[in-house]
């Protein structure tokens, strides 16, 4: 086994978690399909980190990390006063964007 | 004759270097109140509205004869200053500062501009008085002297301009004067017609003046008379060329010469002080002014400065041919403007020769025409404002001193022994047949036409006189359909009849005798004497023998038989003559048809072409804007479905490229 | 924090050592980390279908949370401990976490319907994730790389070390600033929820205020009467007159119908006080008083004419409490459940 796995893996997720965004309809389950494809861009910054044997590509994935949970708060910080006001948390119910 | 002519054109060119630089002088400041005081007084009138109206007349006589008197004031310090020393240019400080182009609002004191402020103010002044009496039962005598001011005041900026630039602001105010006093009856629409009428061929001539000022700027950087004319020495032939014809383009529109004359009949709408002050003493003739001023440019553009002589030829014959057909007296009296005016064209066509003789048969002209339409003035004022002169006939009884004026400046008019255009028009004839360029046709050809429109003008301006105040009496009713009982004009309106023909009578004389040409050296050059191509005697005696050749034609005609109240029929020539040759035919099917079907073929192709594809464009818009609109759902996972796609091709279309 | 990640080393000796050097020798990975690989990796995909087809979201998160715990693994394996653990801390921990509770705020035992709604979307959506995966796959499958290095020299004064070095040294402008989106981001998610107040607070002062106003009852309500036979919460008290108060049963019990019956247990009363026992066999007697209670008794008047039996069948009734004490334990929490469904509904 190489190394070459762990980007075809991290390929993998990262297109499941993208069909996730554009399947699925509620809110918090395409949110996580955010973070799916997140976590996959993170493991192939490691598996580069470990390539080259330089720490950067972990640093980075550490900053994509704290971005990621700022991400979150506010997504999730959305999401909830969008439920408030709609009473639901489907991304479909939300198209202000067509005015 | 070969020899001489091979002499005279050396001597033309050191004739234009004599014209005198400017110099400084304190007192010219004061010339600065020619303009303010009558441009004060319009405006007062103007601004003051009907709380003016019990005084403003006198107003404007008042700011009138201001101006006449500080322009003697200037005249005296002038004279008592040595000939070279006559010229004088005075700044009021920097007016346009563009760029490449910084101008002084400037004035030029001088004999040229001295000498027209003399003629327009006394004149003006004169036929201000004239006028308090004519208007007196018009409700708007006030805005009427409110215009004559402004007209003054522009025509005094037009003169007294030390730039081209600002001769254009006065230009462009005598036109708005004439404009305004053309259509000051405008209830009337042929009146108001008219006034566009000159105001639209105005507009022509002086694009002309733009152009001039154009590749003036061009050529020489500076827009002011002393730059112009040290610019001249050392600029191209081509580009003078170009300049004379565009500053003669103006000169035809101000001046009404071929091929822009064909508004001033149509002017004589105006009141009739109007026609004499603007459309025959004064702004009629700064084209005449214009070209002189220029005398620098012509000279050294030979083809432009022929080509102001045969336009004046021209129009010297068209407005006599013209002028033997008109029954209109102001209309006949018009054509004869249009005619002397092209008599001042040709001299100033003719070279420095010709510029003080164009200024001197100006200035009397000034005094006999105005004279004349004053006593037109005079004939309608007794004759309920009937203008037919074959409605006319024995009126020398009744309108004793309307009779004497009005025949002092016929005979005049006519050149004879020694009323003042004998001196003027004489003097013209004589430089015409002058060989100029070394080119022995023209001086015959010049001299040959300015000979037969003498015995022209004797005619026509013989038949006039004859109609209105000898024969019978052909009068029709009035307009309120009692009978006709003319009367003499009251004192205001005789005196400055009176005062005209006293200048009609002995101007010419006096001036000749006081070295008028010697004064207006120091602005036009110095001209040597130059024998024509035949002695001056036999010139004198054939003009006269072909103005009493008209004269008798004339009385023969028009004093002893009798004369129809009718029209004839006529040749064709008259016919012609009648519609002014023909020159508003010519002139709608030139200009006005083809210009006219040129603006609905604009439209038309503005609504198809134009309209059509900005139409089209928004319609193309609109389509694609409905297609697209449908992939604009509005939900997000839309869109982000769009992006994966995007970004699936591009990934593809990268691997593929790079194989 | 630097004993923690020793025992992690510790912990994963052949991660910290052998493989590094084997990687970089050979380019390939040792045998434990290709069978760690081989376990995580088909459990992570599925974990990951599951976040795309389960249809409740709580199942959906905890497949992202297995997904994620099995990344927190294979960065371990990968010598990037420090990353495990705040794989495991941040996301698990923090993240997922936050997802669940919003999850549950927003209603978890939703099922969501996976109609597609928008026309075309699931074949584009299908289409495209497919055709994204074999594409993204396929580059990072088919590229060429350089030779393995390892992390062995980078790691040497330990991998926390390492990464500290970069963090505060050449990326400490950038760490600034991610602190800065932190506090702005838990700023923004403050505003975000916030709710403004549209109506007065009704805090203790207001209630009783409101009490006194309306003349309702100033005191706790009486308790039940409880006397000894059972812990019994279904017998009303008495007042000072003999009589029950109805409002002492808690209302639940009322509202169903659960209460004793307040006549009964004043003729048990007045019996005892007779000088019998209460269900009329016991040994009990009363040593002074030789009449029952002048409430009790009228009480018993007041009922005569209503039910005549009910005193007989009245020990029976009292001895069978499990049932019903049962039932209304029972009915206690659906009462409860309704409460907070009205407070949710508000």
């Amino acid at each position: 086994m190489t190394l070459t796995h762990y980007l075809v893996l991290a390929a993998i997720l990262f297109a499941i978690g993208a069909t996730t965004v554009l399947l699925r309809r509620n809110a918090i389950i395409v949110f996580m399909g955010v973070e799916l494809m997140l976590n996959s861009t993170n493991l192939l910054l490691v598996t580069f980190a470990r390539m080259h044997g330089d720490l950067t590509g972990q640093v980075l994935a550490f900053f994509v990390m704290v971005v990621a949970a700022a991400e979150v708060v506010v997504g999730l910080g959305i999401i909830v006063s969008i439920f408030r006001t709609r009473r639901s948390a489907s991304v479909d119910d939300v198209n202000l964007l067509k005015s | 004759m070969h020899t001489l002519m091979s002499l005279t054109t050396p001597a033309v060119v050191t004739a234009v270097e004599d014209v005198v630089a400017p110099v400084a002088w304190d007192g010219a400041r004061h010339a600065a109140w020619l303009v303010v005081v009558p441009l004060v007084s319009a405006a007062v009138l103007l601004l003051l509205g009907r709380r003016a109206d019990r005084w403003g007349h006198w107003l404007g006589v008042l700011a009138s004869a201001a101006s006449f008197v500080v322009a003697l004031v200037l005249f005296l310090g002038l004279l008592g200053q040595p000939a070279e020393q006559r010229v004088h240019d005075v700044s009021f400080g920097t007016w346009v500062d563009a760029g490449a182009l910084t101008l002084d609002a400037g004035l030029r004191v001088d004999p040229l501009s001295l000498t027209f402020v003399l003629l327009v103010t006394f004149v003006g002044t004169l036929i201000h008085v004239y006028s308090v009496a004519y208007m007196e039962h018009d409700v708007d005598r006030r805005r009427f002297f409110a215009y004559l001011n402004l007209f003054v005041a522009a025509m005094l900026l037009l003169v007294l301009a030390d730039s081209y630039l600002l001769l254009f602001v006065g230009w462009e105010g005598v036109g708005l004067a004439s404009y305004l006093l053309i259509g000051f009856w405008n209830h009337n629409t042929a009146y108001a017609v008219a006034a566009k009428k000159a105001f639209v061929a105005n507009r022509v001539g002086d694009v002309g003046l733009i152009v001039a000022m154009g590749l003036m700027f061009a050529a020489f950087g500076g827009l002011d008379f002393a730059t112009v004319h040290a610019g001249v020495a050392g600029a191209d032939t081509g580009v003078l060329t170009l300049i004379g014809l565009a500053l003669l383009l103006a000169a035809c529109g101000k001046s009404a010469q071929f091929p822009l004359q064909s508004w001033l009949g149509d002017a004589m709408a105006g009141p009739t002080p109007v026609s004499a002050l603007i459309h025959a003493a004064t702004m009629v003739t700064a084209g005449v002014y214009l070209i002189v001023r220029s005398g620098e440019v012509y000279a050294a553009a030979p083809t432009a400065q022929l080509v102001v002589a045969v336009v004046g030829a021209i129009t010297l014959l068209f407005g006599a041919i013209v002028g033997c057909a008109k029954d209109d007296i102001k209309k006949a009296l018009a054509a004869s403007t249009m005619s002397q005016i092209g008599y001042m064209v040709l001299a100033a066509g003719l070279g420095p020769i010709g510029y003080a003789f164009a200024i001197f048969h100006l200035v009397t002209h000034g005094f006999f025409k105005a004279g004349m339409f004053l006593g037109a003035g005079s004939v309608m004022h007794g004759m309920d404002d009937q203008v037919d002169m074959r409605r006319f006939g024995g009126l020398g009884r009744y309108m004793k001193i309307t009779y004497v004026t009005f025949m002092a400046g016929w005979l005049a008019i006519l050149g004879v022994f020694p009323f003042a255009g004998f001196w003027s028009k004489d003097k013209i004839i004589e430089a015409a047949f002058v060989p100029v360029d070394g080119e022995p046709w023209r001086a015959w050809v010049f001299g040959g036409i300015a000979l037969l429109g003498a015995g022209i003008t004797a005619f026509y301006m013989s038949r006039l006189f004859f109609l209105t105040f000898e024969g019978q009496k052909r009068w029709s009713a009035k307009r309120d359909g009692s009978a006709q009982h003319p009367h003499e004009s009251p004192l205001l309106m005789t005196v400055p009849m009176v005062v005209l023909a006293v200048g009609s009578v002995g101007l010419g004389w006096f001036l000749s005798s006081a070295g008028f040409v010697e004064w207006l050296e120091p602005s036009v050059g110095h001209a040597e004497h130059h024998e024509p191509v035949l002695p001056v005697p036999v010139i004198v005696g054939a003009t006269l023998a072909v103005v009493l050749v008209g004269l008798v034609l004339a009385w023969r005609m028009y004093a002893v038989s009798t004369v129809p109240v009718a029209p004839p029929r006529g040749t064709v020539l008259t016919r012609a003559a009648r519609q002014d040759l023909y020159q508003d035919v010519v002139n709608d099917a030139a200009l006005v048809d083809p210009g006219r079907y040129l603006t609905r073929s604009l439209v038309y192709g503005d609504k198809a072409v134009v309209d059509g594809a900005v139409t089209g464009l928004g319609k193309v818009t609109v389509g694609v804007g409905d297609a697209v609109r449908r992939v604009q759902t509005g939900y997000a996972r839309s869109y982000a479905a769009s992006t994966v796609v995007g970004l699936v091709v591009l990934t593809v279309v990268v691997l593929a490229v790079r194989g | 924090m630097t004993g923690a990640f020793a025992a992690v080393h510790a912990a994963l000796p052949t991660v910290a050592t052998a493989v590094p050097t084997a990687l970089a020798e050979t380019g390939r990975t040792s045998t434990a980390e290709a069978v760690l690989f081989w376990v995580l990796a088909p459990v992570m995909v599925l974990a990951a279908l599951g976040l795309l087809f389960a249809r409740k979201a709580v199942h959906a998160a905890l497949a992202v949370v297995v997904v994620m715990i099995s990344l927190a693994f294979l960065y371990v394996a990968q010598e990037a401990p420090f990353l495990g653990v705040v794989q495991v801390v941040v996301y698990t921990g923090a993240v997922m976490m936050l997802f669940l509770f919003v999850l549950m705020l927003v209603g978890v035992d939703r099922s969501d319907s996976l109609v597609e709604t928008i026309r075309g979307q699931r074949w584009i959506g299908v289409l495209a994730g497919a055709g994204l995966g074999v594409v993204l796959a396929g580059v990072v499958g088919r590229a060429t790389y350089p030779a393995a290095q390892g992390l062995v020299e980078a790691n040497a004064d330990s991998n926390p070390i390492g990464i500290a070095r970069l963090v505060f040294g050449e990326h400490v402008l950038a760490l600034e600033v991610v602190g800065c989106l932190l506090v702005v981001a838990a700023l923004g998610a403050l505003v975000l929820t916030h709710r403004r107040r549209l109506a007065p607070r009704i805090g203790q002062r207001e209630l009783a205020e409101r009490r006194v106003r309306e003349g309702a009852n100033l005191a706790p309500l009486p308790a039940p009467g409880v006397y000894a036979r059972h812990n019994a919460m279904d017998v009303p008290a008495l007042d000072p007159d003999g009589r029950p108060l109805e409002h002492s049963v808690p209302r639940v019990l009322r509202v169903r119908g659960q209460e004793a019956d307040a006549r009964e247990y004043a003729a048990r009363i007045d019996r005892v006080l007779a000088g019998g026992w209460a269900n009329g066999a016991g040994s009990f007697t009363s040593a002074t008083g030789d009449g029952p209670p002048l409430g009790a008794r009228a009480l018993a008047r007041d009922a005569a004419g209503k039910d005549d039996d009910r005193p007989e069948d009245a020990p029976g009734g009292a001895d069978a409490p499990d049932e019903p004490s049962a039932a209304s334990a029972d009915a206690h929490t659906a009462d409860g459940d309704e409460l907070r469904d009205e407070e949710v509904r508000r």
